[in-house]
Order: C-alpha cells, then structure tokens, then sequence
C-alpha cells in the first residue's frame, strides 16, 4: 500500500476515491445546501409562522407581494444553511411573537396553556362534588325503583313499553 | 326622498319597539291587561315596519342609488340584481338591519301564538325581545344609518343623513365599489343569513328563559315551548357554520375548510353552549333536574350569540383592534355585559327556587353521562374563549403582540371531542335514571367489538398513525352503537307488532322523531369526524413550478402541467388566469382541471382551486404564479386531502336529521305535558 | 299551574364565594375589553405628549452620523420626523422621493433630522427599496413591531409623526405626502 501510494498518479486516485466516498456520505446534506431550497421546504415553515401584516394569515398560504417577500426571506435563510428554528427565531426577533402561530411558553404566556385545564379540571369536580351530592338518596324517595324509571324517558307509550321489552330481553 | 323616507321608518320602528317593552313592564306592575295588549300589538307593529324600512333599502340598492353610501360601498352597476338584493347583508349597517328585521319576524311569530295557558310570560317575553331589538334598531339610527348619503358641499363630499348646510347638493357618485368579490360565491351569499337566523332564534328560548325567572315559574314549560325554536335555531347555525366552511373550502384557496381564526370562533361559541343545552334541556324534561343550569347556559348562548354578532357581521373583523375602530364596538360591550349581570343576578335570585327535583342514582346512568358531555362542551368553550381573549391579556400587561393559532386549538381541544365522541357512542345506550357497568357493557359489547374489528382492519389497511387509530376506533364505535340501537329497536318493534321490517323501522323513528333525528345527527357528526381526521393527520401538500408537459406526484396522483390562459371579463370587473392540467392516478388518466386566479379590478384576487373529489381523497390544485407572456411555466401548489368528503357527506346527513326531529308536526306546547313517574310526581299539566 | 318547591327540598342559595367568583370575573372581563378598547382607540403617543422612548437600531449605509444604535431620546433639542414605511407598500412608493428631496433642504443644518422605519420587513426588500429611491436619511427596521405600537395607529403604512425639541409629539400624518412643500410645512409647524 505504502509503495503503492508512492506512485504518484495512484496516490492522486486513491483520494479521488476517497473524495467522491465522502462526497456520496455528505451527498445529501451538500445536495442541500447547494440548490436553492424546494418550494416544499419553504412551504414547511413558512406553514408554522403567521403573517406579520396580515390578521390570521399562515405565511405559506397568504397571497400578497410581502407574504411572497417573506418566503423568499425563507429560502434564503434555508440556503445559507440555518435551521428551522434558527429562521423562526430570526422572524419572533424581527417581528415580534405574533408571527408564530402559538405564543411562546414564556412568562405571562403560560397563562393560555394552564388556565383552560385548570378551569376543565375544576369544572370535573364541582360535577362529581354535585354528583356525589345528588346521589345521597332522600329519604322520602328512597322507595322508587331502576324499574319505574325505565319507562320514563319516551313520549310514546309504546316505545316505553319497547324499551322495557328490550331491557328484559337482555 | 327614499332614503329619507326608509330612515325615518327605521326612527318610527326604534320608537315603537321602545314603547312596547315600557308598556309591557308598566302593564304587568299595574296589572293592566289592556296596557300588556298594547305592547303586544306594537310588538307585532315592528315586523311590517322594519319589513318597510328593509323593503326601501332593497329599492335603493337594486336601483344604483349610489348617493346613499351604503349602497355605493357594497354594490355597483355590473352586479347581477340577485346579488344587489343580498348585499343588504354585505355591509355592517345593512347587516344589522337584516338582524333586527328576522328579530322582528320572530318575536312576532312568537307573540301571536296563543297564550291562554302562559300569560304570566306574556309581558316579559316582549321586554327581552323588545330590549334585544331596540339596542340593534338604536345602533343602526344613531351609528349604522344605512340611508346616509353622500352631500357635496364647497368642493368637497361629506356623508350625512341629511343636508349638513343650505348649501349642500346630493352627491352622486357614477358608480359603486361593489360587493367584496370573496363575498359573492354562492356560499357566502347564503352563509350569514344562516348564522344570523341561528343567532336570532337563539333570543326567543333567552325571552322565554328570562320570563321564567322574573315571574318565578320555576317549571320546565318555557323549555317545552322554546324547545323546537331552540332546535331550528341549532339547525341554522349549524348550516351557517358549514355553509362557512365550505366557501373556505372552495374559495378561499388554502386548502382547509376552518381555520380557527377568532371570527369563526366567534361562532363557533353559542354552537357550543347551544349543543350543551339542547341536551341538558333533556334531562330537566325527562328528570326534572338541572334548572340553574340550563338557565346559565341559555343566558351564555344569548351572550355569545350578541358577541358573535358583533364579531361576525361584517365578516372581515379578525383583529381586536376593530372594536375600536367602529363607534358601535363599546356600545355592543356594555349591552353584552349588562344584558349579563342582569340575567346573572335574577339567577342568583331564583337559585333556591330552582333546586333541582331528583337525585343522581349512578354515575353512569343517562343523565350522567349528559353532563360529562356539558362538561366537555363548556370546556370546548373555555379553550376557544381563552384562545381569543389571551392576545388581549397579553397586549395589555405585557405589550407583546401574539397569536393564538390552530395548534393550539387543536391540541387543546381534541382530547375533548374524542371525548364526546366516546360519550356520544355510549349515552344513547344508558338507561335514564340507572345503569350500572354490567348493563352498559352488556349493550356495547358487540358494537365495541365490531369497532375494534374495524380498527384493526384500519391499522393494516391505512395507517399505523396512533391518533388516527383512536379516532377512527371512537367514530367506528359510534356508528355502530347507534346503528345497533336503531336497529334493535325496530326488530323489537318488528317482533311485537308483526310488521314489516322497514315500516316498523319508519314508524319507530316517525313516532319519536327528536330521539332518532338525534341518533341521525349522531351518525353524521362520526361521518364528519372521519372527514376532519382525514384532512388534519393525513393531508399531504407539495408546491413547484412546472414547464409544460412537466409534472408534480403527489399522493398517488400526478398533476402534469399543459397550459394557462388570461382573458378579461369586463362586465364581472375580473381577470380570469386559468391553467389546464392533467390528472393521472398510476397510469390511469382521469381529467384536466382548471385552477383559476381571477384578479379584480379593485385589486381583490381569488384563488379557485381545481378539485378531483373522491371518497377517498381530494386533489386539490391552486395555481399559485405563472410566466405573465409566454405562459411556458406556472407555478402550483397541491394538496391531498383524504377523506375530506365524508365531512360534506356528514354534514348533509346532520341536516337531514337535524330537520327531521324539528320538523314541527303538532304544536309542541299543545302536546299533553308527560306525568312524571319519578319524583314526588309534581309534573302536572292542564291536559293532566 | 304554578308549582312551588317541595317543602322538604333545602332551600340554599348561592353560596357566597361563588357569587362574589362570578361577579369579579365578570368585572375583570369588563374592565379588560374596556382597558382593551379604550387603548386601541389611543394611541401611546398621543399629540401634545412627551413620545415614550425607543430604541433605533439603523440599517448598515443608513446610520445617524455614524452612530448605529441609539435612542429617541438621544435626538432631543432637534426636530424628529419619523416616517414609517415598508417595501411591500405601494403608497410609501409616491412619498419617497419627496422625502428624500427634502432632506437634502433640512441636511445641513442639522437642527431637522429623518428617520426612516421600516414596519415589518425583509432586509433585501428594505435595502432594495431605500436604493432605488436614493434614500440618503437615517433609516431602522422596527424591530418587533415597537416603535410602531408606541407611535402608530395601526392605520398602516405609511404613517409620519412630529416630535418637537423637547420630545413631544407635534403632529400625525396617515398616509403619504403629495409634495416637498407638504413636507417642509409639516415640519414648521413644530416650530
């Protein structure tokens, strides 16, 4: 090998070789950063930010001359090789929280992730505080039976009766 | 002359509606009869009157009368008279007379019923409604004239009602703006009405409600007359919502049918209340039970349903900063918010009175599992009020500016619609009063093994996608618990009355119509979870430009590119830029289509996609840029939105029933009130 | 017909707590739409007020005597004019060039100076545009929309506002200019 590779002409081959093996491993990242990013990679982020001018618009699909500006700031980014978050982090830092299409889970933000679980969860239990309240049986009804009830829940008396039937059946 | 003419009946109507709620209160404190006759009578007076002003508007608009700006800014000479006669609702100060207009028609719908049995609700059912509409007719003679005109005066044009000095000639401009091109798709023409017609049904059972607590009748007979207007109002907003989301779909070119944007939201909310409350009406006729409760929730529907207006009705508020760009923003505040604290403090005040009669026996037994489903609606409605408040909150303490997007939405609130459609299988099958797990299991076991068999089927056939597993189990779990109940219900009907199946099955759903319209409804709402599942895991999208004869793969599909075209279309004011494409699936050949972008004169551009509609997928082609001279390139984006139909099929299916359990067949406050077998049996009726 | 409670049934009301929940959310829902509505419809910076500080942060080419950073307030005893424009805005295009011929008249002196800011933008639309119209003033993106939430109106681009010598904002124009004379009489009149 080593005599091998003194020859010149042979020692030029084997990293010829050697370059275009690299070459196939980093084949795809260098790909990448050589063509100008696809349409669909823009689109991938532009999908997750919102318009800063427009109310409510998502940037990949918003029709306007500075939406288009925009992706194009994208694929530049994309080009000089920044990730996704870097490039969102560029937009937040140049045009404020509202780009994203959630707020940042930051400070007083917290509050638009932990209040609606908190009020559900308080809700789930004022109803199983009632249920429990409404299931101490009253002395005075105590004596009423599952099957009085059963038939009470139609208009028709037949259907009453059919549910009835339905019920024995099982 | 006319427009003079339409506003002071418009200032007659204000009046009139004024003088029928005074009446009314200082007829039931007086205890006159004849006082409380005179305010039904004005009441009724409000329909011909509005039905005038409205009329007169409808002439103005239809005849060019550029000079009054309302029909300067949402008409112009080239538009079809069907759309001038629709763009009544175009504008806002339009809008909010279309909206006083059906709250006349059916607030004297309601007040020429027969009352014999429900007098004492007489008086106060006209002062809500007389209320809700007097704050409308106010808005629209003091801040949303839609009769002000145009003066020229010293050179320049003002907008007044009437001549701002001795000076001042009618200005007539040549031609008007015309209606906003987005808002003439047949969809959008017909969309508002809807939700207003929903909104506007939603304040009789809120009248009907409020009589109930002032005059202290604590029974649920406002229920059983509002109940079918509660009903049709669901209907409307329900087919204003969809009717919404399909002009999305079609129109507004992003692929998607809803977006969470605050104005959908803001519909979106009394749907939610309301939905709670058709249910938990339910248990308050069947169990006598939850009267604070639903009295809370007819009173939020109400408030949403005036918010919702204020945010809805001129279709192009999204930003909190238009309340204040519009005089009539705090005005609509204060009446939401007084409308409110009044309607809180007379709950307050009838509390103990409306105790509820009946105990809870399980935990599973129907009435249960209603509330779950209440709790699950309200907390729908906790995330979607939150999301469009918190920007709000965060403007003010910390300045900062964000945006409460669909992830949010959607995480925060698919938990919970797998929830109610978890509910929405098992419900129907517990019993009222009792069930235990045994008897539920015994009903569910063979639909949950067929949906469980389904799943599998799904998790080898389509997707291994966890999420998509859940919903699809949940949706097969539906349709089959509801499907078997149907079923069993007509075979035991069968058996019994030695019928042919399908008439037993006709008269079994015939005889209880609101039971099964809401199995239908049931069904329809799984159809449309398939739909939703299918457009919000599975939708793929790419976008490039192609060279003729190039093409795109996407989704199986292959979209090759042939050829675009320019052309104006001078009377519509547009310019049309349509491309051909080819569509392939595999080998197979299957059609061009015609993504279009049609510009506007006025600046307006539209994107009209090309679709390829099938069960199982849409392909969905927007043509997004092109080569303006040689037209050799052009530029699209394509989604694949599998399984979206199935939402537009459930949704026809969710009218279909909707409609037929509030078909109305005999007067529902007629029928013969039903004796409670349960309770102290307190429920007696005058038919009794 | 009307039916009465059955005489065993509890008579409770609301509990206390609960009404006075319900009442102060209800009171800080009123208070924060009000809050809210009443500052949309003002500005921070309403005319005959001091303008809160802000910071500029300048383009590259476009700084303030070759000072890339400063504050609002480090500009007091001139005259300021900030502008606010973007590239994607069609009417800033007419105004423009009348801006920048008048800075040539005000330059010198050096008791007058512009401020360009530019409202949500890309930096190669930015510099595209401030080249094609031979922008020579001092010009600063606004970085997270803050100058504009302190100055603007949110009426659009482009919006121009007046802060005299002593940091009081003397005079709002929403929309463009029509002419240099336009321009050179909205500055006399902090004067």
């Amino acid at each position: 090998m080593k005599q091998l590779l003194k020859n010149r002409t042979l020692r030029v081959t084997f990293y010829a070789f050697l370059l275009a093996a690299l070459m196939l491993v980093t084949f795809t990242t260098v790909f990448a950063q050589d063509t100008t990013p696809t349409d669909d990679e823009v689109n991938a982020i532009a999908k997750q930010l919102y318009c800063p001018v427009c109310e409510n618009t998502p940037l990949d699909v918003c029709p306007t001359e500075a939406c288009h500006q925009w992706r194009e700031l994208i694929r530049q980014q994309l080009a000089e090789g920044k990730t996704e978050e870097e490039i969102k982090q560029y937009f937040v830092d140049n045009y404020g929280a509202r780009v994203l299409s959630e707020p940042p889970r930051t400070g007083l933000n917290w509050l638009v992730y932990i209040l609606p679980p908190v009020l559900i969860l308080a809700g789930a239990f004022i109803l199983f505080r009632s249920f429990r309240e409404w299931s101490k049986p009253k002395a005075v009804e105590s004596g009423e039976g599952p099957e009085e009830e059963a038939g009470t829940s139609s208009d028709d008396e037949y259907i009453a009766r059919l549910e009835q039937e339905l019920k024995n059946r099982k | 002359m006319l427009a003079e003419f339409g506003y002071g009946i418009l200032l007659v109507s204000f009046i009139v509606t004024l003088y029928s709620g005074f009446a009314a209160v200082i007829g039931v404190r007086n205890k006159s009869a004849s006082l409380v006759e005179s305010a039904r009578r004005a009441q009724l007076l409000t329909f011909p009157l509005i039905s005038i002003a409205a009329g007169t508007l409808i002439y103005l608009l239809v005849n060019n009368h550029f000079e009054v700006s309302f029909v300067y800014e949402v008409t112009s000479r080239s538009m079809p008279t069907y759309l001038k006669v629709t763009a009544w609702w175009g504008g806002q100060a339009g809008s909010m007379v279309f909206w006083a207009w059906l709250l006349a028609v059916f607030t004297s719908a309601v007040t020429i019923r027969k009352w014999e049995r429900d007098i004492e609700f007489l008086p106060w059912v006209i002062v809500v409604s007389s209320v809700t509409l007097a704050f409308f007719l106010g808005m629209v003679v003091v801040f949303e004239n839609p009769f002000t005109r145009y003066w020229s005066m010293n050179g320049s044009v003002v907008t007044s009602m009437f001549a701002p000095s001795s000076a001042a000639t009618v200005f007539t401009p040549q031609d008007g703006q015309g209606l906003n091109p987005l808002l003439r798709h047949p969809g959008m023409v017909i969309h508002p009405p809807m939700l207003y017609l929903g909104f506007v049904s939603f304040v009789i059972p809120y009248a009907f409600a409020m009589a109930a607590l002032i005059t202290g009748r604590n029974d649920d007979r406002w229920i059983r007359i509002t109940r079918r207007w509660a009903l049709w109002a669901w209907l409307f907003l329900s087919l204003g919502l969809v009717l919404g989301g399909r002009w999305a779909y079609d129109v507004l070119g992003w692929g998607g049918y809803w977006g969470w944007d605050p104005v959908e939201i803001a519909a979106f909310m009394p749907w939610l209340t309301g939905t709670a409350f058709l249910h938990s009406v339910m248990i308050q006729e069947k169990r006598g039970m939850l009267k604070q409760w639903n009295m809370i929730l007819i009173i939020l529907t109400y408030a949403l349903v005036i918010f919702g207006t204020f945010l809805t009705r001129s279709g192009v508020l999204s930003s909190v900063h238009a309340f204040a760009n519009s005089p009539i923003g705090p005005w609509f505040m204060t009446f939401v918010f007084l409308t409110l604290i009044a309607s809180i403090a007379l709950v307050i005040k009838r509390w103990p009175d409306l105790r509820g009669e009946t105990e809870m026996k399980s935990l599973l037994s129907r009435e249960a599992l209603f509330l779950l489903n209440n709790l699950l609606f309200l907390g729908v409605l906790v995330i979607c009020f939150w999301g469009v408040i918190y920007p709000l909150i965060s403007e003010l303490f910390t300045g900062q500016k964000v945006t409460v997007g669909p992830p949010y939405y959607e995480r925060a609130t698919g938990p919970l619609f797998a929830g109610l459609l978890f509910l929405m299988a098992v419900a129907p099958l517990s019993a009222w009063g009792h069930s235990t797990l045994q008897t539920l299991g015994r009903a569910i076991w063979k639909s949950a093994a067929i949906a469980v068999a389904a799943t599998v089927a799904i998790f080898f056939t389509y997707t291994q996608n966890v999420y998509a597993l859940i919903g699809f189990f949940l949706v097969a779990l539906v349709l089959s618990a509801t499907t078997h109940e149907i079923l069993r219900g007509a075979m035991a009907r069968q058996k019994a009355q030695s019928e042919n199946f399908f008439i037993a099955l006709g008269r079994l759903m015939g005889r209880n119509r609101r039971r099964y319209g809401g199995y239908i409804i049931h069904i329809s709402m799984a159809l449309m979870a398939i739909g939703i599942l299918g457009i919000e895991i599975f939708q793929v999208q790419t976008q490039g430009q192609l060279s003729a004869g190039e093409s795109l793969d996407i989704g199986g599909y292959r979209v090759e590119y042939r050829e675009v075209a320019q052309w104006d279309n001078v009377p519509q004011e547009v310019n049309y830029t349509r491309a051909v494409v080819g569509v392939y699936r595999g080998d197979k050949y299957l059609g061009e289509l015609y993504p279009r972008k049609d510009m506007y004169f006025s600046g307006q551009p539209m994107s009209i996609p090309g679709q390829y509609s099938t069960l199982r997928d849409d392909l969905y082609v927007l043509l997004v840029d092109w080569e303006p001279i040689s037209s050799t390139s052009a530029t699209f984006k394509i989604y694949v939105n599998p399984l979206v139909n199935w939402l537009w099929i459930g949704a026809v299916t969710f009218l279909l029933g909707l409609a037929f359990a509030a078909w109305p067949d005999r007067d529902p406050a007629d029928e013969p009130v039903r004796r409670k077998v349960h309770a102290g049996n307190r429920q007696t009726s005058a038919a009794d | 017909m009307t039916e009465t409670n059955t005489p065993n049934a509890p008579k409770r009301g609301v509990p206390l707590w609960a009404q006075i929940t319900i009442w102060v959310v209800l009171a800080g829902l009123l208070a924060l739409v009000g809050f809210g509505l009443k500052r949309s419809s003002n500005p921070m910076a309403e005319v005959g007020q001091t303008v809160p500080d802000f910071d500029l942060v300048f383009y590259e080419g476009y700084e303030h005597n070759g000072t890339a950073k400063m504050k609002l307030s480090d500009l007091r005893g001139k005259v300021v004019m900030v502008n606010i424009w973007a590239s994607w805005c069609k009417p800033c295009e007419q105004e423009a060039p009348d801006l920048e011929d008048a800075w040539q008249l005000y330059k010198d002196e050096g008791d007058v100076v512009f401020v360009g800011v530019d409202y949500v933008d890309t930096p190669e639309g930015a510099f595209g545009y401030l080249k094609k119209f031979g922008i020579t003033f001092p010009n600063a993106p606004d970085l997270q929309s803050n100058i504009s939430s302190i100055l603007n109106r949110q009426m659009g681009v482009p919006e121009t506002y007046l802060i005299d010598r002593e940091g009081v904002l003397r005079q709002i124009k929403i929309g463009p200019f029509a002419s240099v004379a336009e321009i050179q009489s909205f500055i006399a009149s902090a004067e």
